[in-house]
């Protein structure tokens, strides 16, 4: 085994798991907020892209331009999906709450087949595509920007549970919803609040992933699952441990592709996701939790 | 006076309806196509040129007079959802002849209902199983995998490639093309040294194509439809490869270009002529057949007609031949597709005789190359 073969693997991985990363954070926010998992998640992804691509083609904005207006959409589309088809129900159980998730997951991909076709399409890369070689290995352009961004989405995140009043008190929801409440945190907010920012991370996720591996109205389906992996394997956390989790699968993925098969890629991510559930279902960095009585 | 009045408004009616019992009856033609779903790259294509061809058909007059009725249903590309809706083309709108299914799945599901029912079915898959054996109702218009396979190893050949890699998709396009890459490589004095697949959703296959670089193959040899290619064609570009890729006729169109940019040039696939059309030297048989085509379908739906609609389009042609040269029944219009000799199609030119109901030869395929962002013929 070459060691430029091997770096190669690790940086295409890593780059992949980036993205698995941002996605994974967009999932365990809501569930923090509000105990569901959110299978739209993928969807937003999606429509990042494809709105980007709608105001650079349609409305021929420049990219710069192009990219905060499909961020400013999906997360208004993330607001409504929450006012729409969260909020007004009357029972909110979880298994009813992941159930329309997953409708609104199917509805929000039919509406973009219908308005955008079925096609692929591509997107113009932020800054070339010149190879970037590094070691023996090459990255584009691209997949710095998807690195940096990732970065600074998680460290702004950081910053703003720990050292923002509404943070606080999300992160207070996510403990205990009743005791939230009593205090005075006006929860149903909260889980507003959790929408918008899962929304538009994910957005974002999809508007820098776009120009390298294309977009269409069904990207979302894969690469949502792909993120909830790597929510899982961080335990559901909204920082440091989700994207270890993505960043671990992304490299698993690739090394799998490369090493042992092709075929297997997919078939590592998904055993991965069982074994993490079987046998640490707290997540790969997670205390187990004690049940107080 | 009212009596009068009623029973020549009677004698008026039935006069009417003599008439327009005089004038020839339609002729029903189903057509089964995945316009929705999985597959709709190849249904929605196929129906409008369908359409389009109908529509042509019978503003000119029609066929011997009679005009051209088409029953088009969606199947989704569901293989049961195809039988019920063709049991339903019989049964109910009693079509003399069926145009489709879009996918090999849809069609191996259909056979059986045409061959007990015997209704001439005209597939617009490609799947070498839907005419081999041959079944006495069942004819297709697209080319075989075989020999777009057999395509790219003839020009491997010619330039000495002995070592090739495959990298295919794991759905029923690659699976069958890995199949025949596979068995036709022997016969041309080619080793498939390295057998490498992605999922169809993939979006990264550095991966794969790492491997292969370590394996140092003479050629490599990728097969799907989009968007994988350009993903893979990206990818190559990204790693600096500079062994030679080829591709199947899965992305033989603009929009793969329009997908890898850059990294398109210099791919090369075995294509279907309709991609070339207007490169085409004026003696070629096919020329007039596929201008035609591609005017037509651009006029229509101010899109590229490629060679999916070509597929819908042969058959339709390949019905109203045989209408012409006498079928006025479901069983005179099998005996008269069977008799097509010679009909330059935009799949290729087809005769189909007792023993062959694909009717395509080698020359259906031409080698094309990405330069200077559009496709060119190779040499």
């Amino acid at each position: 085994m070459q060691f430029d073969q091997l770096l190669q693997y690790t940086l295409s991985g890593l780059s992949t798991g980036a993205i698995y990363a941002l996605i994974g954070i967009g999932f365990s926010i809501i569930y923090n907020a509000t105990g569901i998992i959110n299978f739209a998640q993928g969807e937003f992804v999606m429509l990042g892209g494809m709105l980007t691509l709608f105001f650079l083609e349609t409305l021929k904005l420049p990219l710069w331009a192009a990219i905060p207006c499909a961020v400013a959409a999906s997360t208004a589309a993330g607001m409504l999906f929450e006012r729409l088809a969260i909020r007004p129900l009357r029972r909110p159980t979880p298994i009813n709450l992941v159930i329309i998730t997953i409708g609104g997951s199917i509805l929000i991909r039919g509406l973009a087949m219908l308005l955008w076709g079925k096609d692929t399409h591509s997107i113009p890369s932020f800054s070339g595509d010149d190879p970037i070689a590094v070691g023996g290995a090459t990255i584009l352009p691209q997949h710095l920007w998807i690195m940096g961004i990732t970065l600074l989405i998680v460290a702004a995140n950081k910053f703003y549970f720990y050292h923002t009043i509404s943070g606080k008190a999300m992160r207070a929801c996510s403990y205990n919803r009743r005791a939230a409440g009593l205090v005075g945190i006006d929860v149903r907010r909260m889980v507003l609040f959790s929408f918008i920012i899962s929304s538009a991370m994910g957005s974002v996720a999809g508007i820098i992933v776009a120009p390298l591996t294309m977009t269409a109205y069904d990207v979302g389906v894969m690469l949502g699952l792909k993120g909830f992996c790597a929510a899982i394997i961080g335990g559901m956390s909204s920082g440091g441990a989700t994207v270890v989790g993505g960043l671990l699968l992304g490299v698993l993925e690739s090394l799998g592709a490369g090493l042992i098969s092709s075929g297997y890629k997919d078939a590592i991510a998904f055993i991965v996701l069982l074994l993490i559930l079987f046998v640490r279902p707290q997540g790969l960095f997670g205390k187990a939790q004690s049940e107080r009585v | 006076m009212r009596i009068r009045v009623i029973s020549s408004l009677i004698v008026l009616g039935s006069l009417i309806v003599a008439t327009a019992a005089l004038a020839a009856a339609p002729i029903k033609i189903g057509a089964l196509f995945a316009v929705t779903g999985p597959a709709s790259f190849l249904g929605e294509p196929e129906r409008n040129s369908a359409k389009m061809v109908v529509d042509e058909i019978n503003a000119a007059g029609g066929v011997k007079g009679h005009k051209l009725e088409l029953v088009v249903y969606d199947t989704s590309g569901d293989a049961t959802k195809a039988v019920q809706l063709a049991t339903r083309l019989i049964k109910d709108d009693k079509v003399l002849a069926i145009i489709g299914p879009s996918t090999t799945g849809e069609s191996m599901a259909v056979i059986p209902v045409a061959e007990k029912d015997h209704i001439p079915l005209i597939s617009c898959s490609a799947g070498i199983k839907i005419t081999e054996p041959v079944k006495r109702w069942v004819f297709k218009t697209a080319q075989n995998d075989t020999l777009a396979v057999g395509r790219i190893y003839q020009q491997l050949q010619k330039q000495r490639v002995r070592r090739v890699s495959i990298l295919t998709v794991s759905d029923g396009f690659g699976s069958s093309g890995r199949e025949q890459l596979k068995a036709q490589a022997a016969r041309f004095g080619i080793t498939v040294v390295s057998d490498d697949t992605y999922g169809p959703k993939d979006t990264d296959m550095t991966a794969q194509l790492t491997r292969i670089r370590g394996i140092k193959p003479d050629a490599i040899i990728c097969w799907g439809t989009n968007p994988g290619p350009a993903v893979i064609a990206r990818n190559a570009r990204q790693l600096g490869l500079k062994i030679p890729l080829y591709m199947s006729h899965g992305v033989s169109s603009r929009k793969f270009i329009e997908l890898a940019g850059d990294a398109a040039e210099g791919i090369r696939i075995p294509s279907g002529k309709v991609l070339v059309a207007g490169l085409l030297p004026k003696s070629d048989p096919q020329k007039k057949s596929l201008m035609t085509f591609v005017k037509d379908y651009q006029r229509h739906y101010h899109a590229e007609g490629d060679h999916f609609a070509g597929h819908a389009w042969d058959a339709v042609m390949l019905l109203k031949g045989a209408i012409e040269r006498g079928g006025n029944s479901a069983a005179t219009i099998r005996d008269q597709l069977e008799k097509t000799r010679q009909f330059h199609g935009i799949g290729g030119t087809f005769t189909y005789s007792a023993h062959d109901h694909a009717g395509l030869g080698k020359d259906a395929f031409v080698l094309v190359e990405v330069k200077g962002r559009d496709w060119v013929i190779v040499k």
